[in-house]
């Protein structure tokens, strides 16, 4: 009994030795090389063993769909995923070290912008697979963008805002608007006005756009919202979300409750990861800065906050309007991602899912809201085949998540690229 | 001017479905300080229930077991499905809320807003998507004073509400049970330490709560005989505003926001086009709460909250 525990501590501490010592940079080496067996191998490897074509999202789909092709699915994502980018992190964990370690002493630029290339290479391979991976993928970041800035504002704030959906409705009208109405010929906007070339270089000032239209109904709510503390804003913000789609339905001159189509198609996965990436550094840069911090003491005491020459409601407001920026920015991507928006889909339902992102990931993180995002939209799709039951799994694992953890799975913890890519050479110290 | 009596008529009947549902966030809030996101679709569940109890005793009566006359089979319904709805509520509480007590308040309301997907998914999952509808138990005759169209189920459906919530307030007021949710509403940390358990306090709430939003259930199933699983959600977050806007955690409160919630819907839709109802709806609410942050007869956070 004794000696079974024993080997179990040491085999867990021998994996974690292993793990300890391959830098992140060995992993994202390693990814792009399974991605490209997938796309060498993939499909004879999938009919193979038996699979009709290859597993789209690593075999959940088809292992939820058939369960007797489990094995085959399992056997399908052992070796094209885990055994190949295993083997070669491994293998390569020396040579990356020693990469990693050239590079950590260059401006930190550099080595961040080799580790996103990496990864940016393996998504690219991965989702060119197929148009579903591609959407899937894109739709994922988006939901990462959402999450985080809602976190901005539950998380780091403290605040309870139901209004996301709104601000994501405003962002992706906004930007729709500006595309369609410049760069697309379209029965509601008449003729292009500018050159179509010309639209998918003003494609970022549209979401920005979009961005600042989301950031001033914010202020609208905040103006009236911060005067007074406690659950105010949460009644505020859900009135706010209500009023947005309801207007949004009675203006004819956007579609109205039939929604606008037409938007170009801008929002390819290159576009999308780079908004993703620019989103991730700034609210990270945003939550590490003094204002950040002050947000961190608003949210902590407010009275003591402002003993402490905080000006807690200015702090408050331009949070407020800077989660709801990007909330606008993602609303924009998400309306150029599907080419099509309508009001529908700006309601209760993507409020209980944008905030059930944020709380299962963990508040006050941007690992979190990475973790939150990815994990429950690409559980979603993989739950597809369950159909009703999907809406009851994952309400459950929340619930679970809720009373166990309360405050998410990865929460209060600083996201520090610096520690993310250091070389693993040695052990690693405790600061 | 007959229009305007029929359309305050309307308005009752509309107003007192919210402010039934309204008053069960109310006294949650009051209570426990958290939103029980949950309830509109304890609303859902006891529709539901009220018409399964409903069909089962229409049922009864007609193999012959039993000669009810129809307005007994309604009452028989409401009472039983309110006693069944309590239950929903205390499994809501008990789940959902009772682990979260000391976790940050958000926490509880993701759980309730989780609560409420499962209650909705499952009632799909059990009964399927269509619509059912609700047994006609009572003959509906029209009334005509002076122009104005009244027919008794409206009648009965806003005297019915009113009843109830008489009887809650005189149960809040007068009763030790109603003592002991107002001390705790007072202060929850000190008011256990008097030999009160928060937990036993906690759950008759959420039990009353739900119980109002089966009789809701039913008399909604009354006047429009068409249920789905997603009514929980309209009616829902429209009657957690009305109980916001009467003022956190007060009884009378939520029952007036609730009636002038009904008025503004069905005046909007009267002057404007329906689709604007939403839209000026929540504006008013919003200007309102804009100028009273705390509701009708809530108190600022610094005092106390009543019940």
């Amino acid at each position: 009994m004794q000696e079974a525990a024993h080997k179990t501590t040491a085999f867990r501490r021998r994996i974690a030795d292993f793990l300890g010592k391959i830098p992140l940079l060995a992993w994202l080496a390693a990814a792009p090389l399974a991605v490209l067996l997938e796309h060498l191998i993939g499909y004879e490897l999938a009919t193979g063993v038996g699979l009709p074509k290859i597993p789209v999202l690593f075999g959940f789909v088809i292992m939820l769909k058939t369960p007797l092709l489990i094995p085959s699915a399992l056997l399908y994502v052992l070796l094209i995923y885990l055994i190949p980018v295993c083997l070669v992190a491994w293998v390569l964990a020396a040579p990356a070290n020693w990469l990693a370690g050239r590079l950590y002493r260059l401006p930190i630029i550099v080595p961040v912008l080799v580790h996103l290339a990496l990864l940016y290479l393996a998504l690219h391979l991965w989702a060119d697979i197929s148009a579903y991976r591609g959407l899937t993928l894109r739709l994922t970041l988006i939901a990462v963008m959402m999450t985080l800035s809602l976190n901005v504002i539950n998380g780091y704030m403290g605040e309870f805002s139901c209004s996301h959906p709104g601000f994501m409705a405003l962002g992706a009208y906004g930007a729709s608007v500006f595309s369609v109405f410049f760069f697309a010929s379209d029965k509601l906007f008449g003729e292009a006005l500018l050159p179509e070339i010309l639209g998918a270089f003003c494609f970022p000032i549209g979401l920005v756009f979009g961005g600042l239209i989301a950031s001033l109904g914010a202020l609208a709510i905040a103006i009236p919202s911060f005067r007074t503390r406690g659950d105010y804003l949460a009644i505020i913000s859900l009135a706010f979300m209500f009023i947005v789609k309801s207007a949004i339905e009675n203006l004819e001159f956007v579609g109205g409750p039939r929604g606008l189509s037409g938007q170009p198609n801008y929002a390819s996965l290159p576009v999308v990861f780079g908004v993703a990436v620019v989103c991730v550094w700034i609210i990270n840069n945003f939550v590490r800065s003094t204002l950040g911090k002050a947000l961190n003491a608003v949210r902590d005491d407010e009275t003591a906050a402002e003993a402490m020459t905080v000006n807690t409601r200015r702090t408050k407001i331009l949070a407020f309007m800077f989660g709801a920026f990007w909330a606008g920015v993602a609303g924009g991507l998400f309306a150029h991602v599907l080419r099509y928006v309508n009001p529908g889909t700006f309601g209760i339902q993507k409020l209980a899912e944008v905030l059930a992102m944020v709380y299962f990931g963990g508040l006050n993180s941007v690992y979190g809201s990475i973790l939150g995002g990815v994990s429950l939209s690409l559980l979603s799709e993989a739950l597809r085949p369950l159909e009703l039951f999907k809406w009851i799994i994952i309400p459950l694992l929340l619930i679970l998540v809720m009373i166990y953890r309360p405050t998410g799975l990865i929460a209060f913890k600083e996201f520090d690229v610096r520690a993310l890519i250091r070389p693993k050479t040695h052990p690693r110290k405790e600061v | 001017m007959t229009f305007l009596f029929q359309n305050i008529i309307n308005a009752l009947q509309w107003g007192s479905f919210y402010a039934l549902i309204a008053l069960g966030y109310s006294m949650v809030y009051s209570i426990l300080m958290l939103f029980n996101f949950a309830h509109g679709d304890i609303f859902m569940v006891g529709a539901y229930i009220g018409f399964g109890v409903a069909a089962g005793l229409v049922a009864l009566t007609a193999a012959g077991a039993f000669a009810l006359p129809g307005w007994l089979i309604l009452v028989l319904t409401i009472l039983i499905s309110m006693f069944l709805t309590s239950f929903v509520g205390m499994l809501v509480e008990r789940i959902g809320y009772r682990p979260l007590r000391d976790a940050p308040r958000a926490s509880a309301a993701i759980t309730g807003l989780m609560i409420g997907i499962i209650l909705e998914t499952g009632n799909l999952a059990i009964l399927g998507a269509r619509r059912i509808s609700f047994p006609s138990l009572i003959e509906s005759t029209t009334y005509n004073v002076g122009g104005v169209f009244v027919t008794s189920k409206k009648i009965m459906i806003v005297v019915v509400s009113l009843l109830f919530m008489a009887a809650l307030h005189q149960f809040v007021k007068r009763s030790k049970w109603g003592m002991a949710m107002r001390a705790m509403a007072f202060d929850y940390l000190v008011v256990p330490l008097m030999g009160v358990s928060i937990n036993t306090i906690a759950r008759m709430t959420f039990a009353i709560g739900s119980a109002l939003a089966a009789v809701a259930g039913i008399l909604f199933g009354v006047a429009y005989p068409v249920l789905d699983p997603y009514m929980g959600i309209v009616f829902g977050w429209k009657a957690f505003v009305a109980a916001i806007l009467g003022g956190r955690g007060s009884i009378m409160g939520a029952c007036l926001a609730g009636f002038l919630l009904g008025f503004i819907e069905i005046f909007v839709a009267m002057i404007f086009p329906s689709t604007l109802r939403d839209f000026i709806a929540y504006s008013i609410i919003l200007l309102i709460l804009v100028f009273r942050p705390h509701g009708f007869f809530g108190e600022a956070y610094s005092a106390r909250l009543r019940l």
